[in-house]
Protein backbone atom coordinates (compact mmCIF):
# COMPACT_ATOMS: atom_id res chain seq x y z
CA UNK A 1 0.00 0.00 0.00
CA UNK A 2 1.21 3.50 -0.88
CA UNK A 3 0.12 6.46 1.18
CA UNK A 4 0.78 10.19 0.73
CA UNK A 5 3.16 11.48 3.33
CA UNK A 6 3.94 15.03 4.49
CA UNK A 7 7.27 15.19 6.37
CA UNK A 8 7.63 18.82 7.60
CA UNK A 9 10.75 20.91 8.11
CA UNK A 10 12.25 19.40 11.22
CA UNK A 11 11.99 15.80 10.00
CA UNK A 12 14.64 16.66 7.43
CA UNK A 13 17.00 18.10 10.04
CA UNK A 14 16.98 17.59 13.80
CA UNK A 15 14.18 15.01 13.81
CA UNK A 16 15.49 12.70 11.09
CA UNK A 17 15.22 9.63 13.37
CA UNK A 18 11.45 10.18 13.62
CA UNK A 19 11.14 9.84 9.85
CA UNK A 20 13.80 7.20 9.20
CA UNK A 21 12.38 4.88 11.83
CA UNK A 22 8.86 5.40 10.46
CA UNK A 23 9.89 4.58 6.91
CA UNK A 24 11.69 1.42 8.00
CA UNK A 25 8.85 0.26 10.23
CA UNK A 26 6.08 1.02 7.75
CA UNK A 27 7.95 -0.87 5.02
CA UNK A 28 7.77 -3.95 7.25
CA UNK A 29 4.01 -3.43 7.40
CA UNK A 30 3.83 -3.19 3.61
CA UNK A 31 3.13 0.55 3.62
CA UNK A 32 5.21 2.95 1.57
CA UNK A 33 5.24 6.54 2.77
CA UNK A 34 5.16 8.42 -0.53
CA UNK A 35 6.57 11.88 0.18
CA UNK A 36 4.60 14.71 -1.40
CA UNK A 37 6.52 16.40 -4.22
CA UNK A 38 7.29 20.11 -3.67
CA UNK A 39 5.97 20.22 -0.14
CA UNK A 40 6.67 23.34 1.90
CA UNK A 41 6.67 24.30 5.59
CA UNK A 42 3.16 24.00 7.05
CA UNK A 43 3.63 27.15 9.16
CA UNK A 44 3.89 25.13 12.42
CA UNK A 45 1.24 27.18 14.25
CA UNK A 46 -2.33 27.65 13.04
CA UNK A 47 -3.10 31.39 12.89
CA UNK A 48 -6.05 32.14 15.19
CA UNK A 49 -7.12 35.70 14.37
CA UNK A 50 -10.59 35.65 12.83
CA UNK A 51 -9.60 37.84 9.88
CA UNK A 52 -6.30 36.10 9.18
CA UNK A 53 -5.98 34.65 5.71
CA UNK A 54 -2.43 34.77 4.34
CA UNK A 55 -1.13 32.82 7.33
CA UNK A 56 -2.99 29.78 6.00
CA UNK A 57 -1.42 29.80 2.55
CA UNK A 58 1.48 27.52 3.46
CA UNK A 59 -0.75 24.80 4.92
CA UNK A 60 -3.33 24.98 2.13
CA UNK A 61 -0.64 24.80 -0.56
CA UNK A 62 0.41 21.47 0.95
CA UNK A 63 -3.20 20.31 0.81
CA UNK A 64 -3.20 21.15 -2.91
CA UNK A 65 -0.10 18.96 -3.28
CA UNK A 66 -1.92 16.14 -1.47
CA UNK A 67 -4.99 16.59 -3.65
CA UNK A 68 -2.77 16.22 -6.73
CA UNK A 69 -1.27 13.05 -5.28
CA UNK A 70 -4.69 11.40 -5.44
CA UNK A 71 -7.11 9.65 -3.13
CA UNK A 72 -6.34 8.31 0.31
CA UNK A 73 -5.25 10.10 3.46
CA UNK A 74 -2.33 12.48 3.87
CA UNK A 75 -0.22 11.02 6.67
CA UNK A 76 1.99 13.10 8.98
CA UNK A 77 4.40 12.05 11.71
CA UNK A 78 4.93 15.40 13.45
CA UNK A 79 2.16 16.34 15.88
CA UNK A 80 2.42 20.05 15.07
CA UNK A 81 2.29 19.49 11.30
CA UNK A 82 -0.72 17.26 11.83
CA UNK A 83 -2.47 19.91 13.87
CA UNK A 84 -1.74 22.79 11.50
CA UNK A 85 -2.69 20.90 8.33
CA UNK A 86 -5.82 19.39 9.89
CA UNK A 87 -7.03 22.76 11.21
CA UNK A 88 -6.36 24.56 7.93
CA UNK A 89 -8.22 21.78 6.14
CA UNK A 90 -11.18 22.15 8.46
CA UNK A 91 -11.20 25.92 8.07
CA UNK A 92 -11.25 25.62 4.27
CA UNK A 93 -14.20 23.22 4.45
CA UNK A 94 -16.15 25.38 6.88
CA UNK A 95 -15.47 28.79 5.37
CA UNK A 96 -15.81 28.59 1.59
CA UNK A 97 -15.31 32.35 1.29
CA UNK A 98 -11.79 32.02 2.72
CA UNK A 99 -11.12 29.05 0.47
CA UNK A 100 -12.23 31.08 -2.56
CA UNK A 101 -9.87 33.93 -1.69
CA UNK A 102 -6.93 31.59 -1.14
CA UNK A 103 -7.62 29.71 -4.36
CA UNK A 104 -7.70 33.02 -6.16
CA UNK A 105 -4.48 34.13 -4.50
CA UNK A 106 -2.71 30.90 -5.46
CA UNK A 107 -3.78 31.21 -9.08
CA UNK A 108 -0.75 29.23 -10.28
CA UNK A 109 -2.11 26.19 -8.40
CA UNK A 110 -5.15 24.03 -9.07
CA UNK A 111 -8.06 25.07 -6.82
CA UNK A 112 -8.19 23.24 -3.52
CA UNK A 113 -11.47 21.33 -3.30
CA UNK A 114 -11.37 20.48 0.42
CA UNK A 115 -11.35 16.73 -0.08
CA UNK A 116 -8.06 15.72 1.55
CA UNK A 117 -8.17 13.71 4.79
CA UNK A 118 -5.27 14.57 7.10
CA UNK A 119 -4.19 11.70 9.37
CA UNK A 120 -1.51 11.33 11.99
CA UNK A 121 0.41 8.08 11.64
CA UNK A 122 -0.97 6.88 14.99
CA UNK A 123 -4.54 7.10 13.72
CA UNK A 124 -3.54 5.54 10.42
CA UNK A 125 -1.90 2.60 12.21
CA UNK A 126 -4.91 2.03 14.44
CA UNK A 127 -7.54 2.30 11.72
CA UNK A 128 -5.88 1.13 8.51
CA UNK A 129 -3.30 -1.35 9.80
CA UNK A 130 -4.53 -2.48 13.21
CA UNK A 131 -2.63 -3.42 16.35
CA UNK A 132 -2.79 -7.15 15.56
CA UNK A 133 -0.94 -6.64 12.28
CA UNK A 134 1.59 -4.48 14.13
CA UNK A 135 2.06 -7.15 16.80
CA UNK A 136 2.65 -9.81 14.13
CA UNK A 137 5.70 -7.90 12.87
CA UNK A 138 7.35 -7.67 16.27
CA UNK A 139 10.71 -9.46 16.28
CA UNK A 140 12.08 -7.94 19.45
CA UNK A 141 9.22 -7.39 21.92
CA UNK A 142 9.67 -4.59 24.42
CA UNK A 143 8.89 -7.00 27.25
CA UNK A 144 9.53 -5.41 30.62
CA UNK A 145 10.12 -1.94 29.14
CA UNK A 146 8.26 0.62 31.16
CA UNK A 147 7.09 3.25 28.68
CA UNK A 148 4.74 6.18 29.18
CA UNK A 149 2.75 7.68 26.32
CA UNK A 150 3.29 11.42 26.04
CA UNK A 151 0.77 13.29 23.88
CA UNK A 152 1.81 16.89 24.50
CA UNK A 153 -0.59 19.57 23.33
CA UNK A 154 -1.16 19.13 19.62
CA UNK A 155 -2.41 15.54 19.19
CA UNK A 156 -5.61 16.08 21.15
CA UNK A 157 -6.24 19.81 21.22
CA UNK A 158 -8.36 21.46 20.09
CA UNK A 159 -11.13 18.85 20.13
CA UNK A 160 -12.14 19.27 16.50
CA UNK A 161 -8.85 17.85 15.24
CA UNK A 162 -8.04 15.49 18.14
CA UNK A 163 -6.61 12.13 17.05
CA UNK A 164 -8.70 10.81 19.96
CA UNK A 165 -10.77 12.65 22.57
CA UNK A 166 -8.77 14.65 25.13
CA UNK A 167 -8.10 12.53 28.20
CA UNK A 168 -8.15 9.24 26.29
CA UNK A 169 -4.72 7.84 25.54
CA UNK A 170 -5.61 4.62 23.74
CA UNK A 171 -3.75 5.21 20.47
CA UNK A 172 -0.20 5.46 21.78
CA UNK A 173 -1.06 3.06 24.58
CA UNK A 174 -2.42 0.52 22.09
CA UNK A 175 0.70 0.77 19.97
CA UNK A 176 3.04 0.35 22.94
CA UNK A 177 1.07 -2.69 24.15
CA UNK A 178 1.22 -4.19 20.64
CA UNK A 179 5.00 -3.88 20.85
CA UNK A 180 5.01 -5.72 24.18
CA UNK A 181 5.87 -2.76 26.42
CA UNK A 182 4.42 -2.13 29.84
CA UNK A 183 2.42 1.08 29.53
CA UNK A 184 2.91 3.43 32.48
CA UNK A 185 0.16 5.94 33.23
CA UNK A 186 1.30 9.26 34.63
CA UNK A 187 -0.40 12.55 35.41
CA UNK A 188 1.33 14.74 32.79
CA UNK A 189 0.52 12.84 29.59
CA UNK A 190 -0.87 15.95 27.92
CA UNK A 191 0.92 18.68 29.87
CA UNK A 192 2.54 21.31 27.65
CA UNK A 193 6.36 21.03 27.36
CA UNK A 194 6.73 24.79 26.91
CA UNK A 195 6.64 24.51 23.12
CA UNK A 196 8.09 27.44 21.14
CA UNK A 197 8.43 29.45 24.35
CA UNK A 198 11.84 27.78 24.63
CA UNK A 199 13.08 30.80 22.65
CA UNK A 200 11.45 33.62 24.58
CA UNK A 201 11.25 31.98 27.99
CA UNK A 202 13.76 29.11 28.12
CA UNK A 203 13.59 28.77 31.91
CA UNK A 204 9.86 28.37 31.74
CA UNK A 205 10.08 25.67 29.07
CA UNK A 206 12.73 23.91 31.14
CA UNK A 207 10.47 24.01 34.20
CA UNK A 208 7.54 22.40 32.37
CA UNK A 209 9.66 19.81 30.58
CA UNK A 210 11.42 18.81 33.79
CA UNK A 211 8.06 18.40 35.51
CA UNK A 212 6.91 16.02 32.78
CA UNK A 213 10.07 13.90 32.98
CA UNK A 214 10.00 13.78 36.76
CA UNK A 215 6.34 12.79 36.96
CA UNK A 216 6.88 10.04 34.38
CA UNK A 217 9.92 8.85 36.33
CA UNK A 218 7.98 8.88 39.60
CA UNK A 219 5.31 6.72 37.97
CA UNK A 220 8.01 4.22 37.06
CA UNK A 221 8.50 5.01 33.37
CA UNK A 222 11.98 4.84 31.89
CA UNK A 223 10.93 6.14 28.48
CA UNK A 224 8.43 8.65 27.14
CA UNK A 225 7.06 7.83 23.69
CA UNK A 226 6.10 10.94 21.68
CA UNK A 227 5.59 12.23 18.16
CA UNK A 228 6.53 15.92 18.27
CA UNK A 229 10.05 17.13 17.41
CA UNK A 230 9.57 20.22 19.56
CA UNK A 231 8.53 18.16 22.60
CA UNK A 232 11.51 15.88 21.88
CA UNK A 233 13.87 18.87 21.84
CA UNK A 234 12.54 20.45 25.01
CA UNK A 235 12.37 17.17 26.91
CA UNK A 236 15.84 16.06 25.74
CA UNK A 237 17.31 19.35 26.94
CA UNK A 238 15.61 18.93 30.30
CA UNK A 239 16.68 15.27 30.51
CA UNK A 240 20.33 16.18 29.85
CA UNK A 241 20.54 18.55 32.80
CA UNK A 242 17.65 17.58 35.01
CA UNK A 243 16.44 14.85 37.31
CA UNK A 244 18.50 11.69 36.64
CA UNK A 245 15.52 9.61 37.76
CA UNK A 246 13.28 11.19 35.16
CA UNK A 247 12.14 9.36 32.04
CA UNK A 248 13.84 9.94 28.68
CA UNK A 249 12.05 10.96 25.48
CA UNK A 250 11.98 8.74 22.40
CA UNK A 251 10.00 8.99 19.16
CA UNK A 252 7.22 6.42 19.00
CA UNK A 253 8.45 5.38 15.54
CA UNK A 254 11.86 4.55 17.00
CA UNK A 255 10.24 2.08 19.40
CA UNK A 256 8.22 0.66 16.50
CA UNK A 257 11.34 0.20 14.36
CA UNK A 258 13.30 -1.24 17.26
CA UNK A 259 10.62 -3.79 18.05
CA UNK A 260 10.47 -4.75 14.36
CA UNK A 261 14.20 -5.48 14.49
CA UNK A 262 15.38 -2.33 12.74
CA UNK A 263 18.15 -1.50 15.14
CA UNK A 264 19.91 0.93 12.82
CA UNK A 265 16.88 3.19 12.74
CA UNK A 266 17.35 3.86 16.40
CA UNK A 267 21.02 4.34 16.80
CA UNK A 268 21.07 7.98 15.74
CA UNK A 269 19.21 9.39 18.70
CA UNK A 270 18.51 6.81 21.31
CA UNK A 271 19.90 3.65 22.84
CA UNK A 272 18.56 1.43 25.58
CA UNK A 273 19.55 2.73 29.02
CA UNK A 274 22.25 1.08 31.16
CA UNK A 275 19.75 -1.13 32.92
CA UNK A 276 18.51 -2.39 29.56
CA UNK A 277 22.01 -3.07 28.21
CA UNK A 278 22.70 -5.16 31.30
CA UNK A 279 19.61 -7.17 30.59
CA UNK A 280 17.61 -5.75 33.48
CA UNK A 281 14.08 -4.46 33.36
CA UNK A 282 14.82 -0.80 33.92
CA UNK A 283 14.03 1.27 36.92
CA UNK A 284 11.20 0.14 39.12
CA UNK A 285 8.56 2.47 40.48
CA UNK A 286 9.90 2.28 44.01
CA UNK A 287 13.61 2.66 43.35
CA UNK A 288 15.21 5.79 44.87
CA UNK A 289 15.30 8.86 42.66
CA UNK B 1 12.83 37.09 27.66
CA UNK B 2 10.94 39.14 25.10
CA UNK B 3 11.19 42.90 25.34
CA UNK B 4 7.67 44.30 25.24
CA UNK B 5 7.34 48.04 24.82
CA UNK B 6 5.34 49.58 27.64
CA UNK B 7 4.95 53.19 26.46
CA UNK B 8 2.62 52.32 23.65
CA UNK B 9 0.36 54.87 22.06
CA UNK B 10 -3.32 54.61 22.97
CA UNK B 11 -4.90 51.82 21.00
CA UNK B 12 -8.53 52.11 21.99
CA UNK B 13 -9.59 51.30 18.51
CA UNK B 14 -7.48 48.14 18.48
CA UNK B 15 -8.89 47.22 21.89
CA UNK B 16 -12.42 47.58 20.61
CA UNK B 17 -11.54 45.23 17.80
CA UNK B 18 -10.34 42.48 20.14
CA UNK B 19 -13.69 40.72 20.20
CA UNK B 20 -13.92 40.68 16.42
CA UNK B 21 -10.29 39.60 16.08
CA UNK B 22 -10.81 36.66 18.42
CA UNK B 23 -14.11 35.69 16.84
CA UNK B 24 -15.36 34.90 20.35
CA UNK B 25 -18.49 36.04 22.14
CA UNK B 26 -16.71 36.98 25.37
CA UNK B 27 -20.05 37.66 27.12
CA UNK B 28 -20.57 33.89 27.20
CA UNK B 29 -17.72 33.49 29.71
CA UNK B 30 -19.19 32.81 33.18
CA UNK B 31 -15.93 33.48 35.02
CA UNK B 32 -15.60 29.98 36.45
CA UNK B 33 -11.81 30.14 36.12
CA UNK B 34 -11.35 26.64 34.69
CA UNK B 35 -9.03 28.15 32.07
CA UNK B 36 -6.81 29.81 34.66
CA UNK B 37 -6.83 26.69 36.83
CA UNK B 38 -5.72 24.46 33.99
CA UNK B 39 -3.18 26.77 32.33
CA UNK B 40 0.33 25.34 32.84
CA UNK B 41 1.91 28.80 32.49
CA UNK B 42 -0.51 30.86 34.58
CA UNK B 43 2.09 31.34 37.31
CA UNK B 44 4.16 33.40 34.89
CA UNK B 45 1.32 35.61 33.65
CA UNK B 46 0.50 39.11 34.87
CA UNK B 47 -3.21 38.62 34.03
CA UNK B 48 -4.64 35.12 34.04
CA UNK B 49 -6.98 34.00 31.25
CA UNK B 50 -10.10 34.46 33.39
CA UNK B 51 -9.09 38.01 34.27
CA UNK B 52 -8.46 38.76 30.62
CA UNK B 53 -11.92 37.49 29.71
CA UNK B 54 -13.41 39.72 32.43
CA UNK B 55 -11.59 42.82 31.23
CA UNK B 56 -12.88 42.20 27.73
CA UNK B 57 -16.43 41.67 29.00
CA UNK B 58 -16.22 45.04 30.72
CA UNK B 59 -14.90 46.72 27.57
CA UNK B 60 -11.54 47.37 29.19
CA UNK B 61 -9.45 45.73 26.50
CA UNK B 62 -7.12 48.70 26.36
CA UNK B 63 -5.83 47.90 29.87
CA UNK B 64 -4.47 44.68 28.40
CA UNK B 65 -2.54 46.19 25.53
CA UNK B 66 0.84 46.14 27.30
CA UNK B 67 0.34 42.96 29.30
CA UNK B 68 2.75 40.03 29.19
CA UNK B 69 0.27 37.15 29.42
CA UNK B 70 -0.31 36.64 25.68
CA UNK B 71 3.45 36.55 25.12
CA UNK B 72 3.88 33.87 27.79
CA UNK B 73 1.00 31.74 26.45
CA UNK B 74 2.29 28.74 24.47
CA UNK B 75 -1.07 28.17 22.70
CA UNK B 76 -1.23 24.66 24.18
CA UNK B 77 -5.07 24.75 24.07
CA UNK B 78 -5.49 23.36 27.59
CA UNK B 79 -7.86 26.23 28.46
CA UNK B 80 -9.78 25.58 25.28
CA UNK B 81 -10.67 21.97 26.10
CA UNK B 82 -11.59 22.64 29.76
CA UNK B 83 -13.90 25.61 29.13
CA UNK B 84 -17.46 24.52 30.03
CA UNK B 85 -18.81 27.12 27.60
CA UNK B 86 -16.63 25.81 24.79
CA UNK B 87 -14.84 29.14 24.39
CA UNK B 88 -11.63 28.96 22.39
CA UNK B 89 -9.64 31.08 24.85
CA UNK B 90 -6.33 30.87 22.89
CA UNK B 91 -8.04 32.99 20.24
CA UNK B 92 -8.29 35.80 22.77
CA UNK B 93 -4.57 35.53 23.48
CA UNK B 94 -3.91 35.62 19.75
CA UNK B 95 -6.20 38.64 19.36
CA UNK B 96 -4.18 40.48 22.02
CA UNK B 97 -0.92 39.65 20.24
CA UNK B 98 -2.20 40.52 16.79
CA UNK B 99 -3.91 43.76 17.89
CA UNK B 100 -0.67 44.91 19.49
CA UNK B 101 1.49 44.02 16.51
CA UNK B 102 -0.86 45.63 14.00
CA UNK B 103 -0.89 48.88 15.98
CA UNK B 104 2.85 48.75 16.59
CA UNK B 105 4.76 46.23 14.46
CA UNK B 106 7.92 46.45 16.58
CA UNK B 107 6.11 46.29 19.95
CA UNK B 108 7.85 43.00 20.70
CA UNK B 109 11.48 42.56 19.87
CA UNK B 110 12.69 39.06 19.01
CA UNK B 111 16.15 40.26 20.11
CA UNK B 112 14.85 39.06 23.47
CA UNK B 113 15.07 35.47 22.30
CA UNK B 114 17.74 33.52 24.14
CA UNK B 115 20.91 33.55 22.02
CA UNK B 116 21.90 29.99 22.92
CA UNK B 117 18.44 28.77 22.01
CA UNK B 118 18.47 30.61 18.69
CA UNK B 119 21.56 28.70 17.64
CA UNK B 120 20.38 25.30 18.84
CA UNK B 121 16.61 25.21 18.54
CA UNK B 122 15.09 23.07 15.81
CA UNK B 123 13.36 24.70 12.84
CA UNK B 124 9.94 23.90 14.29
CA UNK B 125 10.64 26.12 17.33
CA UNK B 126 12.07 28.99 15.27
CA UNK B 127 9.17 29.11 12.82
CA UNK B 128 6.54 28.90 15.57
CA UNK B 129 8.14 31.51 17.84
CA UNK B 130 8.86 34.02 15.08
CA UNK B 131 5.36 33.71 13.67
CA UNK B 132 3.91 34.50 17.08
CA UNK B 133 6.01 37.63 17.64
CA UNK B 134 5.79 39.03 14.13
CA UNK B 135 2.06 38.57 13.61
Amino acid sequence: MKVSYYPGCTLKSQARPLEEAARAAMARLGVELAELPRWNCCGVVHPLAADELMGHVAAVRNLVRAQEAGDGPLVTLCAMCYNTLARANRLMREQPDKLAVLNSFMDEEPDYQGGVRVEHLLGFLAREVGWEAVARQVRRPLTGWRVAAYYGCKLQRPREVAVEPPGSFQLLGGLLRALGATVVNFPATDLCCGSYQVLAEPALARELSSRILTRAGEAGAELLALSCPLCHYNLSRAAATGDPAGARPVYFTELLAWAFGEKEALEASWRPGPAREEGGHGRSADSPA
Amino acid sequence: MLVIKQNQTPTRQAARRLGALSGLEVALCMQCGACAGACPLVGHMDHNPRQIMRQLQLGLGETLVGCRAPWVCATCDTCNVVCPRGLDVPRVMEALRVARLRAEPDAVHPGGFAREELSQSPTIALVAAFRKVTG
